[in-house]
């Protein structure tokens, strides 16, 4: 089982090579794919008004869901990322990434998540904030 | 069930059974209700012998049940109307090639049943699956026969396509092959895929809807993210006094001394808040694989039959 979930999605990529998605990644598949889209709009290779493939067409390229594509869709639609209209599809939106609603609720539960275990392993709220300037620090090294 | 699927993918039923049972002398088949809805794919997870195959022949015609109704695309399963059954396509295992032929013998003789056979797709599916046409069957792996059945079935182009244990025995390689084509016929709307398969791994990847049978039952049918969603492990630090709250499907799965892990399968975000107030520490709450929440539903299914 383990062995074969790290091929699982090696052999189709190359079709849409600009999403790549691991089963090894614990995160939900349409997580996976919300993430990958912002990144490529936000670095430009998406500019507004691009059309995105149909649901049906992407969920066919990645031999995944059609419910995994729809539901990476909409919640990109609802956080202003792409816009779709009935019956013409959908297309990155002029001003994307106005509230990235979707990703500061994935930090608001990492948050509490990290407050959860720094609490259980007994640390204090400033030993709490330097850790995180840290790992700030750190994230902020690797990206240059 | 989660709103995604709200408007559903498909309005239209492409199948549905309604109160199905079959009784043989070991095995009883109890009153499944299902329907699959037309541009979907859909998983029936179950262990060997569950009922997942008898399913699929009733629906398909092969066997009568004892009770209950089938529709299949609008109309009755039992109906012998070939216009009806042109438009299925139906895959099992043990169906029988003739072993002294060609894979092309095979492809002549379905085209010259099945009017709506492509003839250019069938090439396609050649190629993709690295199947040689002049080959004959005798000389297939395991793997290369079932994707040649899978070939005759595909290349008709059927609406609706009924599946049993498709990827069963497939090398890596090659059930990727075969998932990669399902979600390619599924790129038009009109078509639906009723899938069996024992490895959740198959279902999670490509399934819209998900249904666990197992013992003749059907224990549990939602939509798949329905399934990820509404299951949750927690493990919690709690002293022997300790009384779990009263939270609609939250369960005790284990306890070592003080610690405890509890599965729900109805999840809340506020249900962390609720065990915390009860007196617990929480160490850990995580999302649980489609097979875990298989292997849990299962046992619960089990249990409560015993009662």
């Amino acid at each position: 089982m383990t062995d074969e979930s790290v091929t699982v999605y090696s052999v189709y990529m190359n079709r849409h090579s600009w999403i790549s998605l691991s089963q090894s990644d614990p995160r939900a598949l349409y997580l996976q794919v919300i993430e990958q889209i912002q990144r490529r709009v936000a670095v430009g290779d998406l500019p507004p008004g691009t059309e995105l493939p149909s649901i049906r067409q992407l969920a066919a390229d990645l031999s995944v869901s059609v419910i995994t594509i729809k539901r990476a869709y909409l919640e990109l639609e609802r956080e202003g990322t792409i816009t779709t209209r009935q019956g013409k599809g959908s297309v990155v939106a002029d001003r994307p990434g106005l509230q990235s609603s979707m990703a500061q609720r994935e930090l608001d539960e990492h948050m509490n998540q990290a407050a959860r275990l720094g609490i259980l392993l007994g640390l204090s709220k400033s030993e709490m904030q330097r850790r995180i300037a840290e790992a700030y620090e750190k994230s902020q090294r690797k990206r240059k | 069930m989660s709103a995604v699927l709200d408007p559903p993918l498909g309005a239209i039923a492409a199948a549905s059974l309604r109160g199905v049972s079959k009784t043989y002398r070991h095995f009883h088949l109890r009153d499944i209700d299902l329907e699959f809805a037309t541009g979907t794919v859909n998983g029936l997870i179950g262990p060997n012998g569950a009922g997942k195959s008898t399913i699929m022949r009733i629906m398909m015609g092969l066997v009568r049940p004892d009770r209950g109704t089938v529709a299949m695309l609008g109309r009755p399963a039992s109906s012998s109307e070939s216009s009806a059954k042109r438009e299925i396509g139906y895959f099992s295992e043990d169906m029988r090639l003739y072993k002294a032929e060609t894979i092309a013998f095979h492809m002549q003789f379905v085209r010259s049943l099945f009017p709506d056979w492509d003839e250019r797709y069938a090439e396609e599916l050649l190629d993709r699956f690295g199947l040689i046409a002049k080959q004959k069957i005798k000389g297939l792996s395991q793997g290369q026969r079932v994707k040649a059945l899978l070939l005759l079935v595909l290349a008709r182009r059927p609406k609706l396509l009924i599946l049993d244990e498709p990827t069963n025995g497939l090398d890596p390689v090659a059930k990727q092959e075969v998932l990669s084509e399902l979600m390619q016929t599924v790129k038009d709307e009109a078509r639906t895929i009723v899938y069996s398969s024992h490895h959740t791994q198959d279902i999670e990847q490509i399934c819209d809807t998900i249904t666990f049978v197992d013992r003749g039952r059907v224990i549990a049918s939602d939509d798949r993210d329905g399934f990820l969603n509404g299951w949750r492990r927690f493990r919690l630090q709690a002293p022997g006094s300790w009384v779990p709250p009263q939270i609609a499907g939250l369960r005790a799965e284990a306890s070592f001394g003080n610690l405890r892990v509890m599965t729900i399968d109805r999840y809340r975000p506020d249900v962390e808040e609720q065990l915390e107030a009860s007196g617990a520490t929480l160490e850990g709450s995580e999302a649980m694989t489609l097979e875990e929440i298989f292997l849990a539903t299962v046992t619960r299914g089990r249990e409560e039959c015993r009662r």
